[in-house]
């Protein structure tokens, strides 16, 4: 894994360590209808603070005016206003993808920003009514810009994304980079298969194929959590637009992007369990009466062992309740958990229903290295170890023929661990 | 800006649950009726708890992919969706009739259309009839063969049994078929007896089911007789007792199903007319196709 897991703005990596070189970008002509159109979109139109320029219409003339931080030009005809746009194509070319390619400022438009580390993009969609507009006119203050002077990061920007910029969410690797005209180009595999060449990997186009590829893991298993750290490896979504790369990132992790930008924005929403298990009806009603008791440890052990990034790339966030935190760690995922999942909801039923015993004293005569065993075998299987263990691996207490062993010696025709029964009313079977 | 959310129930044991749901979207999907098509799930992701957030539209059509009114539709769906102000009378239904409520989800505060079942419209008769034209491979089934629409039956829901009473009686009324049951797995007349309930050799049988699964692939199936052992499959047609068995199972996974979706958003005010003609002409059985 890459040190880009968290959401903090940290800066992404430059796949190349370099990228100086501000690529040239032939601007498409969509860019510059847009670009004659922004005077007239008050939402739409570029800024000098975010964008790098500005531009507005001399209604009385019918011609433009185009400023950036370097100067401003007045009485352009659509001719030479196209001209201008093309000496600064970067920074046009940056305002038209934001805002008509990728054209959203809710969790989309967040992730496709934070993706490529456009971070005073991402800033302004943090700031209702963009407040940078009312002094930002180009009848205002043009010394005022030089201070918020955007040009230079969005030109780094564009020499990273050269040669390309990559971020890790969950199991997944994605590469944004540029096209020629400037719209930006998205590859998306497993962080496992970095380096990996693409005609290695088995390639696809459309976002849905996500959905068949979560579906099992590299056992042929069912998947029956998403962010399970078991997504298989071994494929590659070369080459997705905007629209694409966020659909494939939806389908293999629903949800993520909406909670993290929640968070991100400071309002992320967290059903803590308490109120979690107090929501539930029908079968999981009984949940609740597993709060009864005093304490929370119960639930310390649920999210020990459902919620370890071992388990789940989530990072939990959700607590015992608002005031009662849970001791165990929440893990380090890039995106939030804010309330406990439906797995974990089946879970808590079936340990509510057995956490409702009482105990009992058993009276088992084991050697040592018997009482060991039993407990490799119990961290095998908790780990998902099992598979991994060689066939005449006897060294290890949960290898099969160990096993074989000692239930061999052990256990009696019924099945009883030394021949105690589990219920004691029914005597013991052995002498 | 309008866009379908299609909500089902999934599963985290059987991973065909979540097909039909995934097909039917992409379905509806390619018609183009909606800005975007969605899909939320109890038991998968994204869960009905998250899945308007990642709606982005304001106006929002939810479907639910089940067979019969009761807790799921009523209390669950719409609790997890955050419903403001939903009430069950909203839809002033006699266990057959939910269509629509129009409420807003006080977590996203989009407009919902929160539509009744597919389970219980009057076009999953046809998808029923679509689905034993699918399984005999002859668009012109029903001469000569018997129809069964089969329920899980009334273990804690009597709506369960008025939609299969619903589609057998509404079939039946055609006079397509020589004869036409409702049968259950829990109660009488049960799916077991199947032979006994019909004089037609040929008998076609169709859960209502939504997705294949332990129900339809292995209890139906051992319980008609087609096997002794789901794991080694079973002949469609069977024959068992001197009747031909064509077994269907789930009627959910049938392509028209598509179609019921998308007259649940119509009857909310859902503009589709375009993709009901798109779907229905791409769904349609060619003969010799079973």
């Amino acid at each position: 894994m890459t040190a880009n897991t968290h959401a903090d703005g940290a800066t992404p990596t430059d796949a190349s360590g370099g990228g100086e070189d501000v690529p040239s970008i032939d601007l498409p002509t969509a860019a510059i209808d847009a670009l004659a159109r922004a005077p007239n979109d008050d939402e739409r139109s570029p800024t000098l603070a975010v964008d790098g320029f500005r531009i507005a219409s001399d209604d009385d003339a019918d011609t433009y005016i185009f400023e950036t931080s370097e100067g401003r030009r007045t009485g352009l005809s659509r001719e030479t206003l196209a001209e201008a746009a093309r000496e600064h194509a970067v920074v046009v070319s940056d305002w038209y993808v934001f805002e008509h390619v990728v054209d959203d400022e809710g969790p989309r438009g967040a992730f496709l920003r934070w993706l490529e580390g456009a971070t005073e993009r991402l800033d302004r969609l943090d700031r209702p009514n963009r407040p940078d507009r009312p002094d930002d006119r180009l009848d205002g203050h043009p010394e005022d810009g030089d201070a918020r002077e955007p040009r230079e990061p969005i030109r780094d920007r564009y020499a990273s994304l050269a040669t390309g910029v990559t971020r890790e969410w969950g199991e997944l690797r994605i590469t944004v980079t540029l096209a020629d005209d400037g719209t930006r180009r998205y590859e998306i595999r497993h962080a496992d298969a970095t380096g990996i060449d693409r005609d290695h990997l088995e390639s696809h186009e459309d976002p849905r194929t996500a959905r068949s590829i979560a579906k099992h893991d590299a056992d042929g298993r069912y998947r029956p959590l998403k962010t399970a750290p078991t997504l298989p490896t071994g494929w590659v979504f070369p080459e997705l637009d905007a629209r694409g790369c966020y659909e494939t990132v939806e389908t293999f992790y629903p949800a993520t992007v909406a909670n993290w930008d929640r968070e991100r924005r400071g309002a992320l929403d967290v059903s803590h369990w308490h109120e979690t298990m107090a929501r539930q009806t029908g079968i999981y009603g009984v949940i609740e009466t597993w709060d009864r008791g005093e304490g929370h440890e119960h639930v310390e052990w649920v999210a020990e062992t459902c919620c370890a990034d071992s388990q789940c790339l989530k990072r939990r966030e959700w607590e015992y309740d608002a005031d009662t935190p849970l001791s165990v760690d929440g893990g380090d995922g890039v995106f939030p958990c804010r309330e406990p999942c439906s797995l974990v909801v089946s879970a808590a039923r079936q340990w509510t229903k057995l956490e409702s015993e009482a105990e009992r004293t058993y009276e088992f005569d084991l050697t040592p290295s018997e009482k060991e065993q039993v407990e490799a075998i119990i961290d095998a299987v908790a780990d998902g170890r099992v598979g991994e263990i060689r066939e005449a691996d006897v060294y290890e207490g949960a290898n099969r023929y160990r096993t074989r062993f000692l239930r061999a010696k052990r256990f009696d025709d019924d099945g009883n661990l030394c021949g105690i029964p589990t219920d004691p009313d029914e005597g013991t079977t052995v002498e | 800006m309008q866009s379908l959310v299609i909500v089902a129930h999934g599963s985290h044991l059987n991973p065909d649950s979540s097909a039909p749901t995934y097909d039917h979207a992409d379905t509806i999907r390619e018609a183009g009726a909606f800005e975007a098509v969605h899909t939320g799930f109890w038991k998968e992701e994204p869960h009905l708890r998250e899945v308007l957030r990642t709606v982005e539209s304001d106006e929002v059509y939810v479907v639910p992919l089940f067979v019969s009114e009761g807790y799921f539709t009523e209390q669950v769906i719409p609790r997890e969706l955050r419903l403001e102000g939903w009430d069950v009378d909203r839809w002033e239904s006699d266990g057959l009739s939910a269509d629509q409520a129009t409420l807003t989800a006080t977590d996203t505060g989009q407009t919902v259309h929160y539509c009744g079942p597919v389970g219980t419209h009057e076009a999953m008769t046809d998808v029923v009839v679509r689905r034993a034209e699918t399984v005999t491979g002859d668009p012109d089934v029903g001469e000569g063969f018997g129809l069964a629409v089969v329920g899980h039956g009334t273990e804690r829901n009597e709506n369960s049994a008025k939609a299969i009473e619903y589609h057998a009686d509404r079939i039946r009324e055609t006079g397509r078929f020589d004869e036409v049951k409702a049968l259950y797995m829990d109660e009488e007349p049960e799916v077991d007896d199947v032979t006994d309930h019909f004089t037609a050799t040929d008998v076609v049988v169709v859960p209502l089911f939504i997705a294949d699964g332990f129900h339809t692939q292995e209890d139906i199936p051992e319980d008609m007789g087609l096997t002794d052992d789901y794991r080694t499959g079973y002949d469609v047609p069977t024959t068992v007792d001197g009747h031909r068995i064509w077994y269907a199972g789930a009627v959910g996974t049938e392509p028209l199903l598509a179609d019921v979706v998308l007259e649940r958003a119509a009857d909310a005010g859902a503009d589709v007319d375009e993709a009901v003609e798109t779907v229905r002409r791409e769904t349609r059985v060619a003969a010799g196709r079973p």
